[in-house]
């Protein structure tokens, strides 16, 4: 039995593109001189680095660790010396540059030693302990951190969905990894299967990839289990990850939550790729297949080390051709322009196409909406975009979160419908940037009114217990004179009484003269100095004749 | 008819007594305004109004006694939204009120002679430090008041633009192309 797969609102059919790149075999790219690894290659927090300038490294050594929970790590793609950590060009739409580890390789192509895991008597948690070490994150666009989505709680998974729809026009590299790797990619699905502990898993897949479910179903028969591979009609955005639990199942995932939140899990046919290579091979994610298209002499599929320079991928395609204008990373609808040619592939990168001018023609200048509907048509996720369009533009973000921004997948299909040409996701991505902003301006501001109330209070506080002992004080110096005056106070009279005494035994003791060495002496020594004194009275050097009562003659 | 009356007079009695106990048991004591007005200023604390803090101004506000268009770092957004709640039209930031991009300030570690009298002025406490002791400033928590700048005998605190980074870049406003008519 085969189920039917369900039909989501909206959606669109642009031009495939596919043709170009899926008809060779996926190349692998030549060890290349030098690799530049983002660590910030995921949702969530930048990986920390963990190596210095200088430091030899060997393919498969971490060089980020994972920080934080919704983080993980990277890892060397070869061996080689570490030459800088640094900010360098990443793909990202800002064009900014975020830090980089950035090695030289050695040529040699050592690795560390992959210890494979017996993942069939693994505990899921320590499972899911070594997927983070191996810096496991979706391959499908998101780069949630895997390890993540490998956990059952706090929701249990009854049903997981592998998504090989590759929904979005001139992207191929899903439909080589599932025509030539569709063994590994099922033995990756019973791993995921046995951390999420599911009882139905269903693996989508777009029918304009007859070959790949082939392969896949060939693959699940072979391997003996009881995956589901199910044909999808082929719509963009059937690989939203929304989109793809209402077809196979028709649950629809609730406002603002995830399909977790009803039970299924969703993960790419990429991840479960790596997560074969990382459990039975031990091996990090340092590679992942990536489709160069477009206007290049060779398009196709290239197993690219994570950190290899988009120029250096765009060399191996046989380079772009005349005419090119500019390269997109990701696909046409969802992707973004690539502001420089030196940022590396990283985790999130599944594609690259070169633009020219006549498939890729420049934006033409939108005009006013003209309130046709087509964008609420073409929305896969049944939301009003017109509405949100007119609010976002006119900075209300307030009224366009009203209007379910949030459920927004950026999935471009308003705006290539759009009559107008107007750039509704622009104005989409921009209004959840800036809610986002206020959301955190929000917080710091909380914190900083909590921590100024708190100083307040504590200034005044330690200006009243200051007071407070002031006056205790002021107070005890009273009561002890009023004591004194009064004589009530026996504590202070008996003080009193004992330094009275003191004070007469020391008189009694100076009074008491103390003997000079010249009293109390035998009378042969008195007549001595009595002669003695005599002879200097004589020769007139007594300073005190008066003394000895003699008056010279 | 009496009846009726009597009814409608007792069901009046039980209601307003109802009433009048929870005006008196659920009483507001503070002005809830002030809290609404304090909750969209930005907390930076740093006395650009004229008052000594957010909570002041928003006071004044409330009294009719401040103009909402005193608070730079808020900046036209604030205004705009002061405006918003309390029903009046927005206006342009006070004379020699200049949004500032944010900043925070930083401790020169070498010139610091631990004197403490940046973290008396400090308003949120985020500056760490002892008699004597080196100083330095818990980068988070900095609301770039520039309040402890003056207080400082060797002058060794200035005041840094944050960047922005990829983590904290937003999209840009569309660009809006014009169409040559002539």
């Amino acid at each position: 039995m085969t189920r039917r797969p369900r039909h989501f609102p909206g959606g669109i059919h642009p031009d495939q593109h596919k043709a170009e790149s899926n008809a060779t075999p996926i190349a692998t790219m030549p060890l290349l001189p030098r690799y530049v690894v983002p660590l910030r290659q995921h949702i969530g927090t930048a990986a920390r680095a963990c190596v210095e300038v200088g430091e030899r490294v060997l393919r498969g050594q971490p060089v980020g660790l994972a920080e934080g929970y919704v983080s993980t790590g990277a890892h060397a793609p070869t061996s080689g010396t570490v030459v800088a950590v640094e900010a360098r060009a990443v793909p990202h739409p800002s064009g900014l540059f975020d830090t980089c580890v950035v090695i030289d390789a050695d040529g040699e192509d050592r690795a560390v030693e992959f210890q494979p895991l017996a993942w069939r008597e693994l505990d899921p948690s320590a499972l899911r302990n070594r997927v983070r070490e191996l810096g496991l994150a979706g391959l499908g666009g998101a780069v949630f951190p895997s390890y993540i989505k490998l956990n059952p709680a706090p929701q249990p998974i009854h049903t997981l969905i592998v998504n090989g729809a590759e929904c979005e026009p001139w992207i191929t590299c899903d439909d080589r990894l599932m025509r030539e790797r569709a063994p590994e990619i099922v033995e990756g699905i019973a791993v995921m299967r046995h951390a999420l502990g599911c009882a139905t898993v269903l693996i989508g897949v777009e029918d304009n990839k007859p070959e790949a479910i082939t392969a896949l179903r060939a693959a699940v028969a072979a391997a003996g289990a009881d995956f589901e591979v199910i044909a999808l009609p082929t719509r963009y955005p059937s690989g939203g990850g929304k989109q793809i639990t209402y077809l196979l199942t028709g649950v629809e995932t609730p406002t603002g939550g995830r399909s977790t939140d009803v039970g299924i899990q969703v993960f790419n046919v990429g991840t479960a790729y790596a997560l074969q290579r990382a459990v039975t091979r031990g091996e990090p994610l340092i590679s992942r297949v990536v489709t160069v298209t477009g206007h290049v002499a060779r398009p196709g599929n290239f197993e690219t080390r994570i950190g290899t320079p988009i120029n250096d991928l765009l060399a191996a395609a046989g380079g772009a051709l005349a005419g090119a204008s500019g390269e997109i990373v990701g696909g046409p609808l969802m992707g973004f322009a690539l502001m420089d040619l030196a940022a590396p592939v990283t985790k999130a990168v599944n594609c690259v196409i070169v633009k020219n001018p006549s498939q890729f023609p420049p934006r033409p200048v939108d005009l006013p909406c003209i309130r046709c509907g087509a964008c609420a048509r073409a929305c896969p996720a049944g939301l009003q975009p017109f509405e949100m369009y007119w609010y976002s533009r006119a900075r209300d973000f307030g009224r366009a979160q009203g209007y379910d921004l949030f459920d927004c997948i950026e999935c471009g299909a308003c705006a290539y419908v759009c009559p107008s040409h107007i750039p509704l996701v622009d104005y989409f991505r921009h209004a959840k940037s800036e809610i986002w902003e206020r959301e955190r301006e929000k917080s710091n501001a909380d914190q900083a009114r909590q921590r100024h109330e708190f100083k307040t209070f504590r200034l005044e506080r330690e200006k009243r217990e200051k007071a407070e002992k002031f006056a205790k004080a002021a107070e005890q110096t009273k009561a002890a004179a009023n004591a004194v005056e009064t004589g009530a106070d026996p504590e202070a009279e008996r003080k009193k009484a004992i330094l009275h005494a003191a004070l007469e035994r020391a008189k009694k003791a100076k009074e008491t003269v103390t003997p000079k060495n010249t009293d109390n002496l035998p009378p042969a020594i008195q007549g001595e100095i009595a002669e003695i004194e005599a002879r200097r009275r004589a020769a007139g050097l007594a300073d005190t004749p008066e003394k000895t009562g003699n008056d010279t003659p | 008819m009496l009846e009726a009356i009597l009814v409608m007079a007792g069901i009046a009695l039980v209601l307003g007594g109802v009433l009048g106990w929870a005006a008196i048991r659920y009483r507001v004591e503070e002005d809830p305004l002030v809290e609404k007005i304090d909750a969209i200023l930005p907390q930076t604390q740093c006395g650009q109004c004229g008052f000594p803090g957010c909570k002041p101004y928003a006071e004044a506000i409330a009294k009719g006694e401040a103009d909402i268009n005193q608070c730079p770092p808020g900046g036209e957004d604030g205004v705009r939204r002061l405006a918003e709640l309390l029903g009046v039209e927005p206006k342009p930031l006070g004379e020699g009120l200049e949004p500032k991009p944010r900043a925070i300030a930083v401790i020169d570690e070498n010139l610091c002679i631990g004197c403490t009298l940046c973290i008396q002025a400090c308003p949120v406490d985020a500056i760490m430090g002892a008699a004597k002791q080196m100083h330095t400033i818990i980068a988070d928590q900095c609301t770039g008041c520039e309040l402890c700048l003056p207080p400082c005998p060797v002058d060794c605190i200035h005041m840094e633009v944050v960047k922005e980074d990829v983590a904290s870049w937003k999209w840009r406003y569309p660009v809006h192309m014009m169409k040559r008519v002539a």
